[in-house]
């Protein structure tokens, strides 16, 4: 790490673990050794509805090595009548073997524990289970609308402003279209792993997660044990995406370690992550746009239906991101949920508004080629002066300066506005824009600053490190609150023992830890007098910052960006190649330009890949996925990916001590709408479908 | 275990030999990772798909989750923890430090070590989709990005740290006089 003693927030600093992961020697959760460790491999339902009758376990009992096999008949019994970190109850899909009944596809219904994992995987899959199978339903697709009902997620479900057919009717240009995006799944590269334990009384889990504080509070309430006798443990985390938290691996080790007094480590099977970790509901989504000649909206509406399981509501908010966005006199805006016999999805990288801008950022590039206006100028000119729903001003919003910015570097002023007239070889070339947002926020946390009698600082504070960079990230905060080089501090995170803090999500991990380790980091600077010894055990200041991010005024607060996509079409293969990428954002100050640019641009990256890829097509017949695993389900490869840049333009949060909005979610936002509308500007074909397959290039024409 | 289910093997990995006594079933990746305690090689999806596995196997590189270990007898194994000289790295280890080639590092052994592969493939002028003349008297092509990331596409990165790999694997070849 660059060595400097201040001013180290804002310049590069390499990885604090990075040599450990260079080098092989960063231990994920399923590498941890432990003695006497036993290996659970999960048994998953074969039907997508109905009820296990048997399990035939004394067959796999008999087999070599097998120790036990847990099911409904004899599973610990756990208690899910309470309210979770996440002020809600929790998804039943987590409470394993607590009945016979079987709620999608891919359930799990036993887990069979032996000495090896080759053990445990043959008795597993040898294992009979008699279902009562009941008809089942996972038809998603508008027509459910009927069906289905608004709920209020992490955002309000619906939320009305003006008279809806009053302003179409006064709308010079009304455009009127709808788009779906299909089930999309996290696919970190590190499997869902844990290890559980009962040591000196305690419950001690080694666990892949985003969250120790949050699932350490989840197994103490499932398992009805007091929270201080749960030790959850992630050092380092192989990508999480919203799919790491609370899931049948932790609950199914924390059971056989239970019964079987030994350590049980549960790692998933890629093809098992397809059913047991989450995913992000298909959506269906209208837009109607009502706008004067100029480009004024005087209408935006935008509906959203997602998908959910029969046994626990989960709304992807598709529609809430235009409420911040676009100012009309009819704002309407409505995310609904329809019930089928499918696993519960989750969040899942911009959840809402990674599908909900697809949809609102094509419907402007549409407007925008109806009213005869550069797609760039037609966003200025709605451009808000306060909250346009809430009415609250905004925090900072920067939005103009990054089209400024963007289009000056992408080149826009060259571009010509009319669709498919580009050619280049075989090639169609096509440009294309969108705007980004990502609501900017904090979370309670609490951390520890030691100063030790060496000269040296520890931080603790219980953050996780999926690939975030959090690690470094906070070591550099804290360098700066001290007012000390780099290398004099660590940081420790990733342990529930650490005390509560905010798990890596919405864009606000970073952001609530820094928060807590400046504070804390501070207070300690202030404390220390000059030249003064430090005793043996060290000087330690404690904060929480509950107080402090409760005081918050309310504001709407959100990160903004602008993304730039150039594409070729082959009108003859349908294939569609991302050229280049640039996105321009206002999310913050950035702590680390270094992995800040890593993180905007993967994320941008998987806005190429939910444009063009990433597709699980669910099977009528059977419940489930076609080709459930990577080959099946195509995520962004090194050659679909072209030289992507990312940067930012100056905009610190005036109310957090370090400035710092949150760049986890941000880059993939309009990503996808960037690129389907640049595939419009190459072809003229309009693609309200995502992905754009091959297929569908060639099915709409496009050789125009 | 009755006999005939297990076998007495010599595994070679990094230099070093080990002997021990395997299922038949297992893997070379779970042989190195859950037996020998070589846990830098990781499983990924553990059927070949994802590249994150990947180790050399007489320095060609090799998805470990796809072979037996009783098959990896008599064959020589680099695994990413035995690819830098003591303390010091590996250059292409040493360009993904640098120029953050990676996030969560979970795929970054499996990168690193089809890079390396991929750096010796190119100098020895094997051609790849992305090479224009493919004649053997044309000799290796540019090492252009293009071609960086047509040879490490068995490696997916789902943080999508691609565009810094691609410049990692770039420099550690330019050390070697490889890029055009």
């Amino acid at each position: 790490m660059t060595t400097v003693t201040r001013g180290a927030v804002g310049t590069a600093h390499t990885r604090v673990e990075g040599r450990d992961k260079v080098t092989g020697a960063a231990r994920y959760a399923a590498e941890i050794p432990f003695a006497e460790l036993a290996h659970g491999w999960l048994v998953l339902s074969t039907v997508a509805r109905g009820r296990v009758r048997s399990v035939e376990s004394d067959a796999a009992l008999a087999m070599p090595g097998v120790l036990a096999v847990l099911h409904h008949g004899n599973a610990p019994r756990v208690d899910t009548d309470y309210v979770g970190l996440m002020g809600m109850s929790p998804d039943p899909s987590i409470a394993l073997f607590q009945q016979e009944r079987v709620a999608h596809l891919g359930w799990p219904v036993a887990l069979v524990v032996a000495e090896t994992s080759e053990q445990a995987r043959e008795a597993a899959e040898s294992l009979v289970v008699h279902y009562d199978q009941e008809p089942h339903d996972v038809a998603f697709s508008a027509e459910r609308q009927s069906e289905a009902y608004a709920l209020d997620g992490h955002m309000p479900g619906v939320v009305e402003k003006g008279d809806l057919e009053d302003r179409l009717a006064a709308s010079a240009v009304v455009l009127d279209a709808e788009y779906t995006t299909p089930e999309e799944y996290h696919n970190p590269m590190e499997p869902h792993a844990a290890t559980a334990l009962w040591e000196g009384g305690r419950l001690e889990v080694v666990d892949s997660n985003q969250g120790t504080t949050w699932i350490a509070g989840e197994l103490a309430n499932l398992f009805s044990l007091d929270p201080a006798s749960v030790r959850v443990r992630s050092e380092h985390v192989g990508g999480g995406f919203g799919s790491k938290g609370v899931r049948a691996h932790q609950v199914a080790a924390v059971m056989a370690a239970t019964v079987l007094q030994r350590p049980v480590r549960v790692v998933m099977t890629r093809r098992q992550m397809f059913s047991l970790t989450g995913y992000r509901s298909p959506t269906a989504q209208r837009v109607r746009l009502g706008a004067d000649a100029d480009g004024r909206l005087r209408v935006l509406e935008h509906q959203s239906l997602n998908q959910t399981s029969s046994v626990h509501e989960f709304v992807e908010p598709s529609a809430a991101a235009g409420r911040s966005m676009y100012g009309a006199e009819a704002h309407h805006t409505a995310s609904r949920i329809v019930r089928l016999d499918v696993p519960t999805p989750t969040w899942m990288r911009a959840p809402g508004e990674a599908p909900g801008s697809f949809a609102l950022e094509s419907a402007f590039d549409e407007l925008a080629e109806r009213c005869g206006i550069d797609p760039i100028e037609l966003r200025l000119r709605n451009e808000p002066e306060v909250g346009p729903v809430s009415g609250l001003p905004f925090s900072s919003r920067n939005l103009a300066a990054c089209f400024q910015e963007g289009a000056r570097r992408f080149g826009w002023a060259d571009r010509d506005p009319r669709p498919g007239v580009r050619r280049e070889g075989r090639w169609l070339l096509g440009t294309g824009t969108a705007a980004a947002s990502f609501p900017a926020g904090a979370m309670p946390s609490s951390a520890a600053v030691t100063a030790e009698a060496d000269g040296t600082f520890t931080v603790r504070i219980n953050a996780a490190d999926i690939g975030t960079g959090a690690r470094t990230a906070l070591t550099v905060v804290a360098a700066d609150a001290l007012e000390v080089p780099t290398d004099r501090v660590r940081v420790r995170i990733g342990d529930s023992d650490l005390g509560p803090a905010m798990f890596a999500g919405g864009s606000m991990g970073t952001r609530s830890w820094a928060w807590a380790v400046t504070t804390a980091a501070a207070e300690l600077r202030q404390s220390l007098a000059p030249g003064a010894d430090i005793p043996a055990e060290g000087i330690t200041v404690r904060s929480n910052t509950a107080e402090a991010v409760g005081a918050l005024a309310q504001k709407e607060r959100h990160s903004f960006g602008a993304q730039f996509a150039e594409v070729a079409v082959d009108p003859a293969t349908g294939e569609v190649r991302v050229r280049r990428m640039l996105g321009v954002f206002a999310a913050g100050r950035i702590v680390n330009p270094l992995t800040a640019r890593n993180q905007l641009v993967g994320g941008m990256i998987w806005g190429i890949s939910m444009a063009l890829h990433e597709e699980a097509v669910r099977d009528r017949t059977s419940g489930g996925l076609y080709g459930a695993d990577l080959a099946g389900y195509h995520v962004a490869a090194h050659a679909d990916i072209p030289h992507i840049e990312a940067d930012w333009v100056d905009d610190p949060d005036p109310d957090d001590p370090v400035g710092i909005k949150g760049i986890g979610e941000i880059g993939i936002v309009g990503a996808a709408a960037a690129v389907a509308n640049a595939v419009w500007h190459a072809t003229g074909v309009r693609h309200r479908n995502l992905p754009i397959r091959p297929d569908r290039v060639l099915m709409a024409g496009g050789d125009a | 275990m009755p006999p005939s289910t297990s076998s007495d093997l010599t595994l070679s990995v990094n230099g070093e030999k080990y002997t021990l006594t395997v299922d038949h079933r297992t893997t070379l990746l779970d042989a190195l990772r859950e037996r020998l305690d070589l846990t830098g090689t990781k499983k990924g999806c553990d059927q070949g798909q994802c590249g994150a596995c990947t180790v050399l196997v007489d320095g060609r590189r090799s998805v470990a989750c796809l072979q037996l270990a009783v098959a990896a007898e008599g064959r020589e194994i680099t695994t990413i923890e035995g690819v830098a000289e003591g303390e010091r790295l590996h250059p292409v280890q040493q360009a993904f430090l640098d120029l953050d080639g990676f996030q969560c590092g979970y795929c970054t052994p499996g990168q690193i070590c089809s890079a390396i592969a991929v750096i010796e493939e190119h100098a020895a002028g094997w051609p790849s989709a992305a090479t224009d003349d493919v004649r053997p008297e044309a000799g290796p092509p540019p090492l252009t990005p293009e071609e960086i990331r047509e040879r490490m596409s068995g490696n997916l990165c789902r943080c999508g740290a691609y565009v810094s790999i691609v410049q990692a694997v770039a420099r550690a070849a330019e050390e070697k006089g490889a890029v055009a």
